[in-house]
């Protein structure tokens, strides 16, 4: 198939970018979004021109280092990671309008990249259990009732890719604090530091210039792990439990 | 030392014959008392001193992560580097099957002892008996430090932990997080990471690659990373440096590991002294989606344990193989594993089932696009436990699967082919997991040391967290009681020099100004990686590999294309580096393949097989471990041997059928 790239290009953090235009032809349906990327860098770089920067490792929908905006939408149109989107979504003759991840936590680097550090300073603030190596009792000192597994589980699948704040039209990252923050609160090694993590992280959420949820669900829709909207509200309960303990 | 059977006059003109040597940090004595000895034995830093003593940590993968957290946490100043955006990116974030360790929760027989025989012969024993008991006995140690953090393994109703069967083995013992164990792992270990830097122990530097070494008196003591945003070169000093950059697939282009994964932080480490132990094992892996075409960027692997449950197989006539598999009645399958292994079947370990279904491919019997694949049918698994069942234990891997293909596999059976998954080589260490650079320790798969020729399923996150939580900590305090250390100035020639190497190969890559760009040499080098030194090696192909390999090394520092500058984020340079490395790596694979004049583990030498047409081993002339020195740009690399002594296992032809 032939496609249009309407493609974000920006040299660095400093300057400003401008949408710019390409064709590409022989595009097959078995290549994914970042493979026919690739091709058209080869192209570009055939022809001397610079080629576009884009992040990408695992390639395999887990590691969360790709993120697009396709056509308006975190990580294009099929729920799934921008590697894991397949160009049998699209067909001959479309038109792609291709972004960055968008929000101010998000600064971007070059052309596609952008820089996520913001998530992992929430995860600093409080995103783990405290258990130094070595000092751990045997693994079924502590039982875990099934359900309670589950839905850590559920929230510890988030990828940390920064979907749900470029979905978001406040540019929130409460559905990756949530998901956190529910994955660690369900267990019982959680629990001795449930009150002082939720607050820690709500706080440098908020100083990273991450926007408030106003119950949109945009986040939700576009997570590629599907984590459910839910663990927003109870982000929310543990906040106000918290508070309730005069942390 | 004289010269054995393997120095046939085809191989010795690639490589000169050096000393042999041997591994003097590993305690003797009976096998379950050498770790706490060690442990005992190695020298103690009192925790005020450790403040003023750094590590530097290039790599967050598991090992990486694991051990700059637990340094981090003894007090110890740790500077941690990785190339991705976060350390939780890492590759062993894709690992799915999971983790061994040696609980006996299902009491089914299973003990350290066990544990560590059915890695020693796994890996067709050409491991050490006294790393992998090791491995064995802190396997358990490692599930009980990633439950306290918070691990979601898979749980059963009475919550305790559950376990499943891996290939290779006959005891339950693999612990998991449904399809996604590296993800959770990692997870754990990056969090105890991120817990380490806000707690100011550790520094962490991420979009920063490492690619030199510095070398002080002898001694690693720093390294010059590029900084990957704004193109500065850096130079970074610290007491120790530790290597956790994870292995090498990636020379074959096409692997299933992630885009950026490289050599450079070993290679350039190999470059300045530091011996590159069995280049030649690497792990092929037998469940990958098949590739679909030339824009094919990277494979994707279909965790081994949907080899518990799916049934693999191929048309018993060639007539059948363009057929809709569903067409295809019973007896007109051929389920080749379960035919030919009858006690392991469907499990049999990696490099066996890959081999099998080369075999298969090659006779004609392939399906799929090019005949490149064999069905992996799940058909009877449904029927017997119900798609819900079949869901919740591989749904992740099946969507996976439909995403990549646009085939439903709960319909139709999955297609899969083997794939470069995992290099068991890497740059040798002692027990101390210290490399032949004082001051250079080297940890999870950038090291040689636990898998032998062939690495069984859920042993790498094993190794991985071993190494980084457990025995790295306990290890590298033995070279760091020694300090404090001199500090050493930037200003210092060695350091000058290292950096002013670095950034005039940049220089150069860029005024090289070619017509070809990185990724089609990445792509010829990975052809001929695959087609020569892939699932089935002779010495024919190998030979003509060296040969290629060296032309397409001349002609890439002569017409490589490498645009943009030095000073910004510019992929294409980052890239020409990696290739740069992998082009001289793959040469000395080739070299250490050819010597190898024997088969084992995921080393095939079509020239030593028995006469069903197995692998044979040749115990007589190839029980070592092969560590190559560097030879220079021009010269040739220098064998040394370490002779592998087998007390607690007897040596025997692995059979699995």
């Amino acid at each position: 198939m032939k496609l249009t790239l309407n493609i974000w290009r920006q040299e660095s953090q400093s300057t400003t970018g401008a949408m710019k235009n390409y064709v590409i032809d022989n595009v097959s349906e078995d290549m994914s979004f970042l493979e026919m990327l690739d091709v058209l860098n080869e192209e570009l770089i055939e022809k001397g021109e610079d080629p576009v920067a884009f992040d990408s490792d695992c390639r395999e929908g887990i590691c969360g280092m790709c993120g697009l905006v396709i056509n308006g939408q975190a990580h294009g149109p099929e729920v799934t990671t921008t590697c894991q989107l397949h160009m049998r979504s699209f067909k001959d003759g479309d038109e792609i309008t291709i972004e960055p991840w968008r929000a101010e936590a998000f600064p971007v680097l070059k052309d596609l990249c952008t820089n996520r550090e913001s998530l992992d300073r929430i995860i600093q603030a409080g995103g783990y259990i405290s258990a130094n190596t070595g000092a751990a009792p045997d693994a079924h000192a502590n039982l875990v009732p099934k359900d309670n597994a589950d839905r850590a589980f559920m929230g510890a699948e988030c990828i940390g890719c920064g979907a749900c704040v470029a979905a978001c039209p406040n540019a929130s990252g409460m559905l990756f604090m949530g998901a956190k923050i529910t994955h660690l609160g369900e267990l019982p090694q959680g629990q001795p530091e449930r009150d002082a993590r939720v607050v820690s992280m709500v706080d440098q959420h908020d100083a990273e210039g991450f926007g408030g949820c106003t119950n949109l669900g945009e986040c939700s829709r576009a997570c590629p792990k599907g984590i459910p909207l839910n663990v927003i509200s109870q982000m929310n309960r543990d906040l106000l439990r918290a508070k309730s303990h005069g942390k | 030392m004289t010269d054995t059977l393997s120095g046939t006059e085809a191989d010795t003109k690639f490589y000169t014959q050096g000393e042999p040597i041997a591994d003097a940090a590993a305690p003797g004595g009976p096998i379950e008392d050498r770790w706490p000895t060690r442990k005992f034995e190695a020298k103690l830093v009192n925790p005020a001193n450790r403040r003023k003593l750094s590590v530097i940590i290039v790599g967050t993968g598991l090992a990486g992560a694991s051990a700059a957290a637990t340094m981090g946490e003894a007090g110890y100043h740790v500077k941690s580097f990785c190339y991705q955006d976060s350390p939780r990116r890492a590759h062993s974030i894709a690992a799915q099957g999971g983790i061994n360790a040696s609980k006996n929760y299902k009491g089914d027989g299973d003990s350290d002892f066990r544990l560590f025989y059915d890695t020693v012969k796994g890996g067709d024993y050409r491991s050490r008996e006294s790393n992998v008991y090791r491995l064995a006995e802190v396997s358990k140690s490692i599930i009980d430090q990633c439950v306290a953090q918070g691990v979601p393994f898979a749980r059963e109703y009475g919550g305790l932990l559950d376990n499943r069967s891996f290939g290779g083995v006959q005891v339950s013992r693999t612990f998991y997080a449904r399809g996604q164990t590296g993800q959770q792992l990692l997870i754990g270990a990056y969090q105890a990471l991120e817990r380490q830097i806000a707690a100011g122990t550790v520094e962490m530097h991420t979009r920063h690659e490492m690619l030199e070494l510095v070398m002080v008196e002898g001694k690693a003591r720093g390294i010059i990373v590029r900084d990957m945003v704004t193109g500065e070169i850096e130079t970074h000093m610290a007491d120790t440096v530790v290597l956790a950059s994870g292995g090498y697939g990636n020379v074959f282009y096409l692997s299933t590991n992630a885009m950026g994964c490289n050599v450079t932080a070993t290679w350039r480490a190999h470059r300045k002294g530091a011996h590159f132990a069995n280049p030649c094992y690497t792990q092929i892996h037998p469940t990958c989606i098949p590739v679909s075409g030339d824009h094919q960027s990277k494979l994707t692997l279909m965790s081994e344990s949907l080899r518990n449950d799916g049934r693999i197989w191929v048309p018993k006539d060639e007539a059948d193989c363009g057929k809709d598999p569903r067409d295809i009645p019973e007896p007109d399958r051929d389920y080749y594993l379960e035919r030919i292994y009858p006690a392991f079947g469907n499990l049999v370990p990696r490099d066996i089932a890959s081999r099998a279904a080369k075999n298969v491919c090659d006779e004609g019997r392939g399906v799929g696009p090019g005949g490149l694949g064999v069905y992996l049918d799940f058909a009877d698994a449904i029927e017997r436990l119900g798609e819900d069942s079949v869901r919740s234990k591989y749904g992740n891997l099946f969507d996976i699967y439909e995403r990549i293909t646009g085939e439903n596999p709960y319909q139709v059976p999955m297609r899969i082919y083997p794939a470069v998954h995992y290099t068991m080589g890497g740059l040798w260490v002692d027990y101390d997991l210290q490399s032949s650079i004082p001051g250079l320790f080297v940890i999870g798969e950038a090291n040689f040391s636990d898998h032998g020729a062939n690495r069984l399923g859920a042993s790498a996150l094993m190794q991985g967290l071993a190494d980084g939580y457990f025995v790295l900590p306990n290890t590298i305090r033995n070279y760091l009681a020694d300090g404090p250390f001199d500090k050493i100035d930037e200003n210092d020639p060695a350091v000058v020099e290292a950096r002013e190497s670095v950034e005039n190969r940049i220089k150069h890559f860029l005024e090289i100004n070619g017509t070809r760009t990185v990724d089609s040499y990445h792509k010829a080098l990975g052809k001929i990686m695959w087609d020569k030194c892939g699932m089935e090696r002779t010495a024919e192909g190998l030979t003509e590999a060296i040969g290629e390999i060296k032309d397409l090394k001349a002609d890439f520092w002569q017409n490589v294309r490498v645009l943009g500058t030095a000073d910004s984020l510019n992929q294409s340079l980052e890239k020409a580096g990696r290739v740069a490395d992998l082009l001289e790596l793959g040469e000395l694979m080739c070299i250490d393949a050819l010597h190898r004049n024997e088969s084992c583990g995921g080393h095939f030498r079509a020239e030593s097989v028995t006469e069903d047409g197995e692998a044979l081993r040749d115990d007589e002339n190839f029980a070592y471990v092969a560590a190559w020195e560097f030879g220079g740009d021009d010269g040739q690399p220098t064998l040394h041997k370490e002779d592998l002594n087998y007390e607690f296992i007897e040596l025997k032809q692995r059979s699995y059928k």
